[in-house]
C-alpha cells in the first residue's frame, strides 16, 4: 500500500440538540494507517480538526471507552449501519478507499454531533427489575447450584452492553410507540432463568405484558442481526411471550 | 445543628457519601454503604455500566480448593506476596484472600454465571503466579459479567426509598442518586483541610457544581492512558487521582506499572488478551530459526523455542507476568528473534501465543469471548492460527497512599476507619486507585478480587467515618462550597480561554512516547532523566496550548486539557518514582541494579505533590506522615508489614517455589496439557 494513501471521512454534525440549524455533513481526509479504525480516524481528526476543504472545524464529539467492544459507548451509524466504531475496521468498511459515513443513533436523544442519550435503557432495567433480589452482600455460602446447559444458556443472554443497536434497528422503537424494546425483554428472561430470579418473575412478567412490553414487538427480527454479540434477541422475546401468557392464563392459579 | 448520628438533618435533608467510579470497586463500596443505611451519590465519567472493570477477561482469584488440591487462603496469600516480591503490607493482602470465597460465593448469589462443573459447581481454572486451580470465570469475559451483576444490585437501590431513624421515607429521595457523565474535578475542602464534598462537571451542558458529601470515596481505577496505547479504556487517564493528589493526598509506589505480556498490538488501542489463555493450556513460543518465513501454523513442533516452558520448568508459560513480559521484550528487543515478517523483511515485536493444539469446544466454552477479540480486531482466526503478539502496559500497582488497621490475626479490623483511609480526613479511596494490595507486581485475577475486596473494606469503614463525625457537611459554612466551585469555573473558563499554539493531543503523543518507551519494562537512570526533563518541558508547553473547541456542550477538547495537565503531573510520579529506585523488584526493572535491595528499598514510595515555579509540578518523597481521622492525628510510615510472610528470593523455575504448600501432583505437566471440559 502506498504511503500517502489517505481515508474520506463524512460526519454528520450538529452542536445540540436545540441548534437543528447546526446540522450539517462535514467531510474529512485523515492519513491511512495499518489496523486503522473508526475510532482512530476520529482520533487523528481532534490532533488536527481541519475539514478535507482546509476549513478549521472544532473536533468531532464521539462517545467511547473500552474500544474492544465490550463497553457499548461507540455505538453509531457506520454507512448507515448500527454498530460499535471501534470495531469498524477500516480496511474491511472501505477496502477501496470508500467515503465512510458517521452519523448519530437516531432513536435517542441526540447529545452532539455522534453523541447520543442512552439513559432510557438504564430506566427499562428498572422497569423489568433486572436484578436479583439478594438478601445482602454479608457471607451465606455459595449460590444455588446450576447445570452446564443453564448457565451455556444464560451466559451469551448475560453479555448485552446495553449499546442500543437492536433498539436502533427496530421498526417498532419510535415516536409513537412506548414498546420497550428487545434489550430489557431479553433481560427477563436471563433472570427468569436464574434459580433465585425465578422466585421473582412474575413481577417482571407483569412489567413487560401489553404493548410496551412483549406485545410491542412486530417480529421484524432486525434486533438479532443487528446485535453485536449475537445474542438470540428473538428467542428471548418469544422465550418471555410465552410466559407471560402462561402468566396470563395460569397465574392466578399457581399464585 | 443536624445531629451526628442522623442520616436526615433537622431541616429535611439526607446526608450523602461520595462515591467517585463506578467499577467493581465504587459498585462495590456503594452497596455496602446502602447496606449500613447510608444513601449515596455516585459519580461516574461514562454510565456505571460501561466502566473500565468490563475489560477484565479471565477471572477471579478465591481459593475455594473444589478440585482436591490443597488450596486455602493462606496460601492464595503467600502465593500474592510472593508475586509482589514482598512490597505489599500483608494483612490487607491476608485480609483479601481469607474474604475471597465469601466475595465469589455472593457473586454467585448475585447471579453472575459462571462456569460450571459437571455437577453444578463453579469452575475454576488456572492462572500465573500459582499452580491451582483458583480462578473462577464466567467465559472470558468475567469482568463484565462482575459489573454486571453489581450494577443490577446498585440500580435496585436507586429504586429504594431512604428512611429516617423512624423507619418513615423521605419524600422523593432514593438511596442512590447516579450521576453518570460527570467529571471530577476536586475536593471541596474545609479550613481544616478535611473532605465536605466535591465539585463536578457535567459533560454534557459543561455545567460545574458542588455536592455536599459526609465523606468522599475515589474508585477511579488506573491511569493506563499516561502511556497512551495501552490495554487501559480511554477514560483512564488518572485525572482524579492526579486531582486529589495536588490537593495533599499522598500517592503511593507510582512507579510500579504492570505490563501485560500478551496483548493484540493496534492503532488506537493494545487488546489485551487474557492470561486465562495460558491458564487453559495456551503456549508461547518463538520459530527457532529467527529468519522462520512459513506462517506460525506451518512452523513444524521441533522447530519452536517455547522459551517460557524451557526457562522455568517449574511454572511455565504461567510465570507471573512481569517476568514474562521480561523474558518477551529480551526475545523480540534485545535477541532480535519476533516473528519475521516477509513483506517488511524484518523481525516484529511479536511472539507467537499458541492455543491451535486445544479442543476448539474447551476453546469455544472458557474463552470464546477473548478469542473472539483477537478474530474481530487482528483479523485472523485464532483456532486455527497461532496469535501474533506483545507486551503492554496494563496495571497501576501504585495509586493512592491508603492506610489499615490490623486486627490480633493479622488481616484487617471490620469497620475501622483507618481501613482504605487516605491522609485526607475524609476522603477514602478502593480499587485500582489505591496502591493496597499486590506490591510490586500483580497475580492475574487478583485485579477483580482486589476492587471488590477494597470495596467491601471501605464501605464499612466509611460508614463508621460518618456515623462518628461530630459536624455534617451541611454544616459547613456555605462559603467553602461557593469558593471551590468558583476555583473550578476560573480554571475552565482558563481552559477555554487558551489561544497558544500547542494541540494538547499531540503532547499527549509526545508524553505517551517516551513513558512507554522508557518507563515501562526496562528503565535506565540515563533515559528516565531524559523523561523527566520531557516532562519538564511538556509542563511549560501545555501552558501554550490552543483549546481546539469551545462549544458549550460536551466539549471533549476542553476537557482533555485538564486531564492531560494531571497525566502530566502523574506521569512526573512515576517517572521520578522509577529514577529513585534503584533496585530490581516486580515490575520494577533496572538493568545496572538487578538485585533486589530489601535493605534500602523493602520501602513503601510515598509521594506529595508541591507546587513548583513556572507552573511546574515538583515531588517531594517523604519517610512518613501524619494524617487526621474523626479529631485525632494517626502517624504512618513507609515501612512494610512483613509479619505474616518472610521475604526471600523468587524463584519460579521451581513447581511450587512460591508457597509452602505442596505443588498440586500433575501442576507439572499442566502448564502444556488442556484440561478436560469440567
Amino acid at each position: 500500500m502506498a504511503d500517502n494513501k489517505k481515508i474520506r471521512l463524512k460526519v454528520l454534525r450538529q452542536d445540540g440538540p436545540a441548534k437543528s440549524d447546526s446540522k450539517r455533513w462535514e467531510e474529512f481526509e485523515i492519513p491511512w494507517h495499518p489496523q486503522m479504525n473508526v475510532i482512530s480516524a476520529l482520533m487523528e481528526i481532534r490532533k488536527n480538526p481541519h475539514k478535507a476543504d482546509g476549513a478549521r472545524t472544532s473536533p468531532v464529539a464521539w462517545d467511547a471507552s473500552c474500544l474492544e467492544e465490550v463497553c457499548g459507548s461507540c455505538t453509531m451509524l457506520v454507512n448507515g449501519k448500527v454498530r460499535q466504531a471501534c470495531s469498524a475496521l477500516i480496511d474491511k468498511i472501505a477496502p477501496a478507499g470508500e467515503t465512510i459515513t458517521l452519523a448519530p443513533m437516531t432513536k435517542f436523544p441526540l447529545v452532539r454531533d455522534l453523541i447520543v442519550d442512552r439513559s432510557r435503557m438504564f430506566e427499562d432495567l428498572k422497569k423489568v427489575k433486572a436484578w436479583i433480589d439478594l438478601d445482602g452482600s454479608h457471607e451465606l455460602g455459595p449460590g444455588p447450584r446450576q447445570s452446564q446447559e443453564n448457565q451455556e444458556t444464560a451466559y451469551p443472554l448475560s453479555r448485552c452492553m446495553t449499546c442500543g443497536c437492536c433498539l436502533e434497528a427496530c421498526p417498532q422503537v419510535n415516536d409513537h410507540s412506548s414498546f420497550v424494546g428487545p434489550a430489557a425483554l431479553n433481560q427477563v428472561r436471563l433472570f427468569n432463568l436464574h434459580p433465585s430470579g425465578k422466585m421473582h418473575a412474575a413481577e417482571r412478567l407483569e412489567a413487560v405484558m401489553g404493548e410496551s412490553g412483549v406485545q410491542g414487538c412486530g417480529k421484524a427480527q432486525n434486533c438479532v442481526v443487528a446485535c453485536p454479540k449475537e445474542i438470540p434477541l428473538v428467542d428471548s422475546i418469544a422465550d418471555v411471550s410465552r410466559q407471560t401468557t402462561k402468566h396470563m392464563l395460569f397465574g392466578w392459579l399457581l399464585k | 445543628m443536624a445531629k451526628p448520628t442522623s442520616i436526615v438533618t433537622d431541616s429535611g435533608k439526607v446526608r450523602r457519601v461520595v462515591v467517585v467510579g463506578g467499577g467493581l470497586a465504587g459498585l462495590t463500596t456503594v452497596i455496602k454503604l446502602c447496606e449500613a443505611g447510608i444513601p449515596v451519590d455516585l459519580f461516574s465519567l461514562v454510565p456505571v455500566k460501561r466502566s473500565h472493570s468490563v475489560c477484565a477477561q479471565g477471572g477471579i482469584n478465591a481459593s475455594v480448593n473444589t478440585k482436591g488440591e490443597g488450596d486455602s487462603p493462606e496460601v492464595h496469600l503467600e502465593e500474592t506476596v510472593y508475586g509482589g516480591d514482598f512490597l505489599a503490607n500483608q494483612p490487607p493482602v491476608k485480609g483479601m484472600t481469607y474474604a475471597a470465597p465469601g466475595i465469589v460465593y455472593m457473586l454467585d448469589r448475585m447471579g453472575v454465571p459462571f462456569n460450571r462443573t459437571s455437577e453444578g459447581l463453579l469452575d475454576f481454572r488456572r492462572f500465573g503466579g500459582t499452580l491451582f486451580h483458583r480462578t473462577a470465570f464466567a467465559g472470558a469475559t468475567t469482568g463484565q459479567q462482575l459489573l454486571y451483576a453489581l450494577d443490577e444490585q446498585v440500580r435496585r437501590y436507586e429504586t429504594v426509598e431512604v428512611e429516617n431513624e423512624k423507619g418513615i421515607a423521605v419524600k422523593g429521595e432514593r438511596m442512590v442518586r447516579k450521576w453518570e457523565l460527570w467529571d471530577f474535578l476536586g475536593l471541596v475542602l474545609d479550613e481544616g483541610h478535611i473532605a465536605r464534598g466535591i465539585v463536578a462537571q457535567d459533560l454534557k451542558s459543561m455545567e460545574i457544581k458542588s455536592f455536599p458529601g459526609e465523606a468522599v470515596c475515589l474508585a477511579t481505577g488506573g491511569s493506563g492512558i499516561i502511556f497512551g496505547k495501552s490495554t487501559n479504556s480511554v477514560i483512564n487517564t488518572g485525572t482524579a487521582a492526579s486531582a486529589v493528589y495536588q490537593q495533599g493526598a499522598c500517592y503511593a509506589n507510582g512507579e510500579f506499572i504492570q505490563v501485560h505480556p500478551t496483548a493484540i498490538p493496534g492503532a488506537d488501542k493494545l487488546r489485551l488478551i487474557s492470561e486465562s489463555v495460558r491458564g487453559e493450556g495456551g503456549r508461547i513460543w518463538v520459530p527457532k530459526d529467527a529468519k522462520e518465513k512459513r506462517r506460525g501454523k506451518d512452523v513444524p513442533e521441533s522447530q519452536r523455542d517455547y522459551f517460557l516452558e524451557n526457562k522455568y520448568p517449574g511454572y511455565g508459560n504461567l510465570v507471573p507476568r512481569d517476568i514474562a513480559a521480561r523474558e518477551l521484550f529480551l526475545k523480540c528487543f534485545h535477541e532480535g528473534r519476533g516473528v519475521f515478517n516477509n513483506k517488511s523483511g524484518q523481525n516484529e515485536l511479536e511472539v507467537y501465543l499458541d492455543v491451535t493444539h486445544l479442543p476448539k469446544d474447551v476453546l469455544h466454552k472458557k474463552l470464546s469471548g477473548v478469542l473472539e477479540i483477537y478474530e474481530k480486531f487482528a483479523g485472523e482466526d485464532p483456532y486455527t492460527n497461532p496469535m501474533r503478539i506483545f507486551p503492554a502496559v496494563h496495571y497501576s500497582m501504585g495509586g493512592l497512599w491508603v492506610d489499615f488497621e490490623k486486627s490480633t490475626d493479622g488481616r484487617l479490623v471490620v469497620g475501622s476507619p483507618r481501613n482504605q483511609a487516605t491522609n485526607i480526613g475524609g476522603l477514602y479511596a478502593a480499587g485500582e486507585v489505591d496502591y493496597a494490595y499486590h506490591g510490586a507486581n500483580r497475580l492475574g485475577a487478583n485485579s477483580l478480587l482486589s476492587c471488590i475486596y477494597g470495596g467491601m473494606v471501605a464501605g464499612p469503614a466509611i460508614a463508621t467515618y460518618v456515623k462518628n463525625l461530630d459536624k455534617s457537611a451541611f454544616d459547613v459554612k456555605s462559603s467553602v462550597f461557593e469558593k471551590a466551585t468558583t476555583r473550578e469555573r476560573e480554571r475552565y473558563s482558563g481552559i477555554l480561554a487558551m489561544n497558544g499554539t500547542e494541540n494538547p493531543y499531540k503532547l499527549h503523543e509526545e508524553l505517551a512516547q517516551v513513558m512507554l518507551r522508557d518507563c515501562t519494562i526496562e528503565r535506565h537512570n540515563e533515559t528516565l532523566d531524559k523523561v523527566i526533563a520531557k516532562i519538564d518541558e511538556l509542563e511549560e508547553r501545555s501552558l501554550q496550548i490552543g483549546v481546539t473547541d469551545t462549544s458549550e456542550r460536551a466539549n471533549q477538547g476542553a476537557q482533555f486539557v485538564r486531564h492531560l495537565k494531571n497525566m502530566l503531573v502523574l506521569a512526573r510520579v512515576i517517572a521520578q518514582g522509577a529514577r529513585n529506585r534503584d533496585e530490581s523488584r516486580g515490575a520494577h526493572f533496572k538493568p545496572e541494579f538487578k538485585a533486589r535491595d530489601d535493605q534500602s528499598f523493602l520501602r513503601t514510595t510515598m509521594a506529595l505533590h508541591e507546587e513548583g515555579a513556572g507552573g511546574k509540578s515538583v515531588v517531594n518523597y517523604v519517610r512518613g506522615l501524619d494524617y487526621p481521622l474523626l479529631g485525632k492525628s494517626v502517624r504512618v510510615s513507609d515501612e512494610v508489614d512483613i509479619s505474616l510472610v518472610k521475604p526471600r528470593a523468587r524463584k519460579y523455575e521451581t513447581a511450587g517455589a512460591a508457597s509452602h504448600a505442596d505443588p498440586p501432583k500433575e501442576s507439572t505437566k499442566m502448564s502444556a496439557r488442556p484440561q478436560a471440559q469440567g
